[in-house]
């Protein structure tokens, strides 16, 4: 167990460091840069003062000497200056990192409280109206674009309450940020609500026909104490892996649904970011994103073990 | 007698009506302002968008400004600001500034004649005010020192005479700077002497602004602040306001086409279609062959029909007019008589398409073999649009255009590099004024001249009218040298775009000019009615 964590987090440095040179490179390919950037904002041609920018930007030295920086940066906990703001980008970084979290944690909550106990229903009552529903439900869950679904959901509360369900200022309390962020989150985790629920569905079919649900219910059970307790527990290894995936696929719907509510998280703010191609920005912001991914998709392979006791790693 | 005793009594009863409508105006309350985007830094001098000039604009002062109570932006509606007074020397080649006493900067340093001289030092490039940018540079193209005579006087002294200079003071892009902040700090903290201090601008998120307790104007401002939110959605920002989230949005940035919905949603919302200082040219490399044959451009020029322009974008709001913006909003454009006699802008269209087809036989072309050409543009909206219809216009004159569309990042490297045949641009200007038009834009060398158009006897003509006392007569030779930039095809302006600003009827005292949005917003006269 231990080794196998140890193996993982080393690989987890292999991954990142993967990430991070292929971050910087892409960035780099991308034509333009921050000074061609601002100079466009300005309608403006000037070579000469656009060299300047990019002489005190540091962005006319050499590539793997701009890696450099950036990575011994890092390692000091230098994440160095926003070209844009001028300011540290851990300044910047850091209190958008809350409100996309609790973002992407309830879309998640959403997606796994709706998605896995409809699942289970569709298949237990496969083939019935209810099944159709639940289906065509989880089909234009998965076929909706979250920017659509979140522009429609807007303009019905305009026109029906005569409100907005947007981001304003900084919610005072724990329960006031819940409710603003619970429509978002909703729209947002729509999508993997419905693919959890498709697979949930076609995992449980199978497994509700296997030898041993039929012997626990001959042995009595429940219905209830069948589906849940010996069904389910076999059915939903996939859906945990589906919900590691969606941790990444979720960021590209906050991209979206970020702007669509104006929710001024992380998501957004890269876009902006790789808009103005402030390198800084991008590079840690990306880096952060693959920090979280990498410890999702552990966390994900550690509750295997939780879930399904003939599991054992390192062995 | 009784006639009399009557008429003084409604004087009376009006003068006390003005008097309480004076007393209405309601001190406190947060003006809520939707914003498009992020602003690229909060230092006017530095950018050239509006995204940055309407929110600080209320955080400086100018020498000048254009009187608020004045629909129309122009030389003899200019009033105080920062000055209390100005004088032109006898040979008209000095204008010379008394500054108002006991101003304070937010940061409580007094506010004396060397912060004038500091930022226009600093503008002109006189000294290096470690600016990253500076896009108004040939504004000050004649001002040739400032100095100062104790700490509130200031002198402009100019190679020529030059009347427009106060118009370029007086606009939004003009603040005064204080001497003792770095160029860094405005850029992201600005210190002014403005109806509202700078509070916080968090990156594409929000703006906030308070009132300046110690503002030198006095009962000003009636707000207590101003919160601009980022909303890069559009969708989002017009239903945000119709939901009464926000009482005013980012100038010009309502379409003419979501005026109408917006009024149809809510009525009562006052809205506003004006000119936005942009207008769409057509670019002709005119170094690249074919494009350096002048008659090819010119049969280029006579291809484009601007009223479809107008129409299918705009479905007809938008003007057409030369370089100078189009009448009545305009000062300086064509009247409609005399922009009938232009070559390419007479209603008959298909006569100045026929006079385009024989130019382009004549060099050889014809239905059976068409010029093939790339239409490059910035792949934005309103450029690609125009683009689009660029190229259909084109085929009327045996010209084979594809699109392609750029990224911003490496438009304007583009254009430096001349690696382009024909282009769509859409570019604005801050003020309605040919000084600012012709020296920004057409000047031989200037750096926004994207076409290197140049021409030494078209330039003597930029400087006479420049220094031209009466107005009227002015505005004649500037009509003549915009039907020359036309006919050359320097870059012919084939629309002139306007946007809507939309607002809550409870927003009091907000005014706004018809011939630029970026000069009317201090707010230091705008209250809240509810």
């Amino acid at each position: 167990m231990l080794s196998y964590i140890i193996r993982r987090l080393l690989l987890m440095i292999v991954t990142l460091f993967g990430v991070s040179v292929a971050i910087f490179l892409l960035l780099r390919i991308v034509p333009g840069n921050i000074a061609d950037i601002l100079f466009d904002s300005a309608g403006l041609i000037d070579p000469a003062e656009k060299q300047k920018i990019i002489v005190d930007l540091g962005l006319d030295k050499s590539l793997p000497v701009q890696y450099g920086q950036w990575i011994f940066g890092l390692f000091r906990g230098d994440l160095g200056y926003s070209y844009v703001s001028e300011k540290p980008v851990i300044d910047e970084i850091l209190p958008r990192i809350p409100i996309t979290a609790r973002l992407a944690g309830l879309a998640l909550l959403f997606a796994v409280c709706s998605g896995v106990p409809l699942g289970v229903i569709s298949a237990v009552r496969q083939n019935t109206w209810l099944d159709y529903g639940l289906r065509i439900l989880s089909l234009s869950g998965l076929s909706m674009p979250s920017f659509w679904l979140g522009l429609l959901i807007l303009m019905a509360f305009v026109h029906y309450f005569g409100t907005i369900p947007i981001y304003e200022r900084q919610p005072a309390t724990y329960w006031a940020w819940i409710q603003m962020l619970v429509i978002p989150a909703a729209a947002v985790g729509f999508r993997s609500s419905a693919l959890i629920m498709r697979l949930t569905r076609s995992s449980m079919l199978e497994v509700l026909r296997q030898d041993y649900v039929r012997t626990a219910r001959s042995k009595g059970l429940s219905e209830g104490a069948v589906t849940f307790d010996h069904a389910l527990r076999n059915a939903v290894l996939p859906v945990i892996t589906t919900i590691g995936v969606e941790t990444a696929f979720l960021m590209g719907g906050l991209i979206v649904t970020e702007t669509v509510f104006n929710i001024p998280g992380v998501a957004r703010f890269l876009v902006e970011a790789i808009r103005w191609r402030d390198y800084p920005m991008v590079q840690n912001l990306v880096m952060f994103i693959a920090l979280v991914v990498v410890v999702v998709n552990l966390i994900v392979d550690l509750a295997y073990m939780l879930v399904d006791p003939r599991i054992r790693y390192g062995q | 007698m009784a006639f009399v005793a009557r008429l003084m009594l409604a004087c009376l009863l009006i003068l006390c009506a003005g008097l309480d409508a004076a007393r209405a105006q309601k001190q406190g309350g947060v003006l809520r302002v939707t914003h498009r985007d992020n602003p690229p830094s909060t230092s006017i001098h530095e950018e050239a968008t509006i995204s940055t000039d309407m929110p600080f604009m209320s955080v400086f002062n100018n020498l000048v400004v254009f009187d608020p109570d004045s629909k129309q932006n122009r030389l003899d509606a200019i009033v105080p600001d920062l000055a209390t007074s100005w004088k032109y020397s006898d040979d008209d080649r000095t204008l010379t500034f008394q500054l108002r006493d006991g101003v304070k900067w937010h940061d409580g340093k007094p506010f004396t004649s060397a912060d004038v001289k500091c930022t226009w030092d600093m503008v002109t490039g006189k000294v290096d005010g470690k600016m990253r940018k500076n896009p108004r540079k040939t504004w000050w193209f004649n001002v040739k020192e400032i100095t100062t005579n104790g700490p509130l006087e200031v002198a402009f002294h100019l190679n020529d005479p030059q009347p427009s200079l106060l118009v370029m003071l007086a606009g939004g892009f003009s603040p005064v700077y204080p001497c003792h902040v770095p160029a860094a700090q405005m850029r992201t903290h600005p210190i002014g002497t403005g109806p509202f201090k700078f509070v916080e601008f968090k990156q594409n998120e929000s703006i906030r602004l308070e009132r300046n307790p110690d503002y030198w104007k006095p009962g000003r401002p009636y707000l207590d602040a101003i919160e601009y939110d980022i909303i890069a959605n559009r969708s989002t920002a017009i239903l945000a306001l119709v939901a009464g989230k926000f009482d005013l949005t980012l100038t010009g940035e309502v379409t003419p086409e979501l005026v109408k919905d917006v009024k149809a949603q809510v009525p009562q919302m006052q809205c506003l279609v004006q000119p936005s200082n942009t207008q769409g040219n057509l670019l002709v490399n005119r170094e690249r062959p074919p494009f350096d044959n002048a008659r090819i451009r010119r049969a280029m020029a006579l291809a484009i029909d601007r009223k479809a322009f107008s129409d299918i974008l705009s479905r007809g709001v938008y003007n057409i007019g030369g370089a100078m913006l189009a009448p009545p909003e305009g000062i300086w454009g064509w009247s409609p008589e005399f922009m009938a006699t232009v070559p390419g802008y007479g209603a008959d269209v298909e006569k100045s398409r026929e006079e385009g087809r024989q130019i382009m036989r004549g060099l050889g072309y014809g239905p059976d073999k068409m010029l093939p050409l790339k239409v490059s543009t910035r792949n934005i909206a309103d450029y690609r649009d125009a683009a689009v219809i660029l190229i259909d216009h084109l085929k009327t004159v045996f010209i084979q255009a594809e699109l392609e569309t750029l990224d911003s990042a490496v438009w304007y490297a583009r254009l430096v590099r001349k690696d382009y045949s024909v282009g769509m641009n859409v570019q604005g200007t801050g003020i309605d004024d040919p000084d600012v038009m012709l020296f920004e834009n057409y000047l031989c060398g200037s750096e926004r001249n994207y076409t290197a158009y140049c021409n030494p006897e078209l330039e003597k003509l930029f400087h006479q009218q420049s220094m031209m006392k009466d107005q009227e007569a002015r505005r004649k030779l500037v009509w003549e040298i915009d039907r020359k930039l036309q006919e050359d095809g320097a870059r012919p302006v084939v629309y002139q775009s306007q946007g809507g600003t939309c607002w809550w009827p409870y927003v009091k005292g907000l005014k706004l000019a018809v011939n630029s949005i970026y000069n009317h917003w201090r707010f230091e006269d705008v209250w809240l009615d509810r």
